[in-house]
Order: C-alpha cells, then structure tokens, then sequence
C-alpha cells in the first residue's frame, strides 16, 4: 500500500517537471519555428516535387494530379544529344574548378601567409577577394568589355598590337573553356583561400620555430607542416564541392556567355539546360528539365555520401559528417 | 613562418601581378563609362579615356525613373530581406547552439539534410509559382533566400564559442526569459557573427538576378542586377534581328550607348566597392571563429 502510494508520488513529480520542461524549452523552440518553417517550404515542399521527373507535367494538375509517366521523361532525355553534351559539360567544368580550386586556394592562402609585410598582405588580400562580391551580370558586362567585337579591349590589342584579324569571340566555341575557367578562378579564388588562410592561423607558431631548430627550409616547412595541417579542411571543402559535380553555377554559363546559341556545345551545363527548358514551357520541355533535375539531385546526394565515406575511411578525422 | 627575402620578392611580384589582373576589368569598365560615344567609335575601348566625358551617366540619369525604381526595388528587398533573415537564422542557430535545447539533435538534422538533398529547380519553380503564388510579387525575391543552411552552421558555431553559458545562466537566475537573455545578453556578444551573416545576406539580397529571372515579368518588379539583364538581352536580340527589320536602324539607334550600358554597371556595382573594404576585416574574423569545425 504505501509503496503503491509513493509510486504515484513520484509519477505526479514525474509529470510536474516534464511540464516545467516543456515549459522552460517552449521559448527555444519557438525562436526556431521560423525558421522551420521556411526550410519546409522552400526546401521540404520541393522535395515531393521530385516524383515529377516520373510525371507527365501539367501545370494545372500540379504535382499530385499530372498522370504517371513512368521513365519516358528520361528515355526522351537520353535519346537526344544534349544529354550528352552537358553532363559532359557540367563534370568537366566542375572537376576542373575543385580539383584547381583546392590547390589554388591553398597556395594562395600559404602565399599570403608567408608575407613579409603583413600590411600588403592584407591590401592582396581584400584586393582578390573584391570579385566574389560581384553578381555574375555586373561580371558579364566585365568580361564584355573585353570580348566585344567591335570595341572590345582584346581584339584592340590584337589588332593594333599584334596586326592580327579581331575575333567574334560570342561564335567562337573554342576559346569558351578558357574563358570561362578564367572568369571563374578570377571572382571565386580570393574567397576560397579565406578558409584556408584562417586555418593556417591557427596553425602554432611553435611548430616552425621548432622545425628551424632542426634545419627544416620554408619548402620543408610548408610540406610538412602547413600542409598536413590544411588536410581536414581541404578534405572537408572538397567533399562539399564534390555534392555541385552535377549541378555547379548557373551565371558563369548563362550570363557570361549572353546566352549566345552559337557557344551552346560548350557553355550547356546541367543548370542552364534546366533553365532554359522551363522556360521554353510546356509538358515536353518541363519533363526534360525535371528527368534533368532528378539526376542533378540524387547524383549529388550520393556523390557528397560516397566522398564522406571514402575520407572517413582515409581519415576519420577528416570527414565532414 | 616567413619567407626568406629572395622568395618574398617573387611572391610580391606574382601578387602584384593578380593584382593587376583583378583590378584591370573594373578600371577598364569605369573607363568606358566615361568616354565620349564617338571616341569609343574610333578606338574602341581603353583603360584611360580618350576623350573624357560624362554623356553616359546624363544619359542613363535623363529619364531617371527606370533606374530609381529598380534602385527602390533593390534597396527594398536587400532591406527587409537582410534584416529578417538574419533574424530567422540568429534566432534558429542560437537555440541549436543551447546544449540544454531538446530538439537540437533533430533540428540540425532538419537544416542539414536540405544542403545534401533537394527537390532540383523544377520542383522548386512549380511549389512557388503555382502553390505560394510568387510569381510577379516582391516577396518572390524575399522569401526563397532567408534561411540559409550554411550560415546556421557558421552561426551555430559561433555562438557555442563565443558565448559563454554562464552568462545564460546568471541571465536565467535574474529570472530573465529566454527572450530576454537572447536579445539582451547574447546579441551584443555575437555582433561580429552576426554582422557577418548580416553582411553576406545583404550582398547575395543586393546582387540577386535569379529569383527575378524567375519569378518576375513585370518591368516595374525589376530590380538593378534584372535591369542590367534585361538591358543586354533586348541588345543581343535587337542586334540579332536587325538584318531582317525594316526599320532596324532606327530601333539600333534608341539602343543605350556601349559606355550608357557600362555606366550602368557601375552604378550598380558601385556601393558595393565603397562599402565592402569597410566590412572587409569583420567578416574574416567571424567567418574565422564560425568556421572551425565543431
């Protein structure tokens, strides 16, 4: 009986302090119901949307009511030749901007780091970090200052320096992967070696002084300490980079190039492919860019997965999740 | 660790060099902008103006109205849309900094999965236009960009470093609300942090041309970056047809001048060169605290 009775105590115990804790976590809950709620309807609302890649899309049906389509989405995608083209495109791009981008960054980062005078140093750096703050039309009227036909910056220097015929550069395909590996390096690698400079400055000074006891040189020094330190941050940069392998950005396609239909073979990618076909409307267009999107979302997913796994067997240390 | 003196002298100069490089297109442009039409006619462009003139900036300024509303758009959306999302994900990555907050554990998993998984830009066009109605509004270019997984992660980190738990608690022991303690105790604390994700919201708000390029149609929706687009587009088309139009000439002759097109850039371009030094040294050092892995 009165062990029955103290049970019951503690129960009502119990209950009062899970209310208090309710009580007590509302608030915090709260401060975050805003932000829930924008997260579900522009990232959780989407993904049901990814079934339209198997529908056949009819705008006034919406997501639910478009009929199944099964796989002719991408069958109709795969039979064409663009498929070909951009994933192409858009890996090799992408490729190229981690794989360089990394590099870069780092030697970068390592440059500035070593500077004698700290004051230049901080004057490069917020000199190259500037373009990554400048929207991708602002860069395309840059690049146009260049590369216009007529009065364009390049061809002035090649005719009147060199003798040589101008170039209409917005025809001519072949130059289009220089350019626009260039233009990407130019805004974004400044900003890429932010990361990296702030971990080498945490990096313990004790370490180098330690090293030049024992004769090490700077390439020494920067091989065998900089860089093993740098590891899990480029690792974990990489792995990140690794989830846009399929999609990446959609300005330095689109914008860059104006649109221009004769550079299409070389400046399609997956984004702007997507792009275009909604715009271009209807049910055939949509279900190409939808069949398109789905490959962009579930390769990335599983490209970040499967880039995670393989770092976290390397080095547990390194990976990002 | 510092380089030895012959090394420093040939990272100066490589440096220098990048310098150079990344300066040259905006100078060049700027430089365009202030050449006179006709000097652009026989020398094309030049990083000095031939002919020094500030026809182009009359001439962009002389029927005003286009430009200002695109600059009230502008400055509206990068206003309201900074302010609140800085807010959403202060608020949101504060309470995921709270060791003692239940749902922490399930809301970084909530934020988290959206950056590994979306629905592609299909399904995104579709759930705003015809769910949420976006299309031709200026919440179009609000809504879509005020959370941000990767600021929260940033946020989230900076908040457990920089604030100390004790200060929750002697808040908490003043029988201050959680309200309270946020807005009074850890706010000014976090201003470093928060002024980073204020400043980065502010320019991707300031420079944004793709939610107008999808969501809006109406010209008088327009903000700058989606003038500029437009502006180049009509050219290239103008340009384009102009073999098979009849009165071609006449239209191309409308067309802004290549240094109007240019003073354009830079009006739009410009507050952000003069604010960005300022902000320059306090967004590293958030950035800084933010990023280290925790």
């Amino acid at each position: 009986m009165r062990v029955k009775s103290k049970t019951k105590q503690t129960v009502i115990k119990n209950k009062r302090i899970s209310a208090e804790k309710i009580k007590s976590q509302l608030p915090l809950f709260m401060m975050t119901l805003p932000g829930i709620i924008i997260t579900f309807m522009f990232a959780y609302m989407p993904m049901f949307g990814i079934i339209l890649a198997f529908k056949k899309i009819n705008l006034r049906q919406g997501i639910f009511g478009s009929d199944w389509y099964g796989l002719k989405n991408f069958s109709y995608l795969f039979k064409s030749n663009d498929a070909y083209i951009m994933i192409r495109n858009t890996i090799c791009y992408n490729l190229t901007f981690i794989v360089v981008g990394a590099v870069l960054g780092v030697a970068l980062a390592i440059g500035l780091s070593i500077l004698r005078n700290k004051r230049t140093s901080k004057v490069f750096q917020t000199v190259f970090i500037m373009p990554h703050f400048l929207s991708m039309i602002i860069v395309s009227y840059l690049v146009l200052a260049f590369l216009n036909m007529e009065n364009g910056f390049l061809n002035r220097v090649i005719t009147m320096v060199f003798g040589g015929d101008p170039v209409n550069w917005y025809v001519e395909p072949k130059w289009w992967p220089f350019i626009l590996i260039f233009v990407n390096f130019w805004k974004e690698m400044g900003f890429g070696s932010i990361i990296y400079l702030s971990a080498i400055s945490g990096i313990d000074m004790q370490l180098y002084e330690a090293a030049s006891i024992d004769g090490a040189s700077g390439w020494q020094k920067i091989w065998h300490i900089t860089l093993p330190m740098l590891k899990t941050i480029v690792c974990i940069q990489i792995i990140l980079g690794v989830g846009s392998l399929f999609g990446g950005d959609f300005g330095l396609f689109y914008q860059v190039p104006m649109d221009s239909g004769a550079l299409s073979e070389v400046t399609t990618t997956i984004p702007v492919y997507v792009y275009k076909n909604i715009t271009a409307g209807g049910p055939r267009a949509l279900g190409l860019a939808s069949a398109t999107s789905f490959i962009q979302s579930v390769t990335g997913c599983a490209l970040v997965i499967f880039a995670n796994a393989v770092v976290r067997k390397l080095d547990s240390d390194s990976s990002l999740f | 660790m510092l380089a030895e003196k012959k090394s420093n002298l040939i990272l100066n100069i490589i440096f220098a060099i990048m310098f150079v490089v990344t300066v040259f297109p905006i100078l060049l442009t700027i430089s365009i902008s202030l050449t006179d039409s006709r000097a652009i006619m026989d020398h094309g462009y030049s990083i000095w103006p031939e002919t020094f003139s500030t026809e182009a900036y009359r001439y962009i300024f002389k029927t005003p109205e286009t430009i200002l509303r695109a600059y009230a758009v502008t400055i509206f959306v990068t206003v309201v849309g900074a302010t609140l999302s800085t807010l959403i994900i202060s608020l949101y990555s504060y309470a995921l900094s709270r060791k003692d907050f239940k749902g922490r554990k399930v809301l970084t998993f909530y934020v988290f999965i959206t950056m590994l998984f979306n629905g592609g830009t299909v399904a995104w066009y579709i759930v705003c236009t015809s769910l949420y109605h976006l299309s031709n509004t200026v919440w179009s270019m609000i809504l879509p960009y005020l959370m941000n997984t990767w600021y929260i992660i940033i946020m989230r980190t900076f908040f457990q470093t920089s604030v100390p738990v004790s200060i929750i608690e002697s808040g908490k022991l003043d029988g201050a609300g959680e309200w309270r303690i946020f807005f009074e105790l850890v706010i000014p604390i976090a201003v470093p942090g928060i002024a980073t994700i204020a400043l980065f919201q502010t320019l991707n708000y300031w420079n944004d041309w793709w939610l107008p390029i999808m969501f809006i149609v109406k010209p008088e929706l327009y903000n700058l970056q989606f003038l500029l687009q437009r502006m180049m587009q009509n050219i290239q088309q103008l340009n384009e047809n102009a073999k098979y139009m009849a009165n071609a000439s006449e239209q191309l002759m409308n067309v802004p001048t290549d240094g109007a097109r240019m003073a354009l850039c830079i009006v739009a371009m410009g507050p952000i060169l003069i604010v960005y030094p300022f902000f320059q040294k306090y967004f590293i050092q958030g950035l800084t605290i933010g990023s280290i892995k925790g």
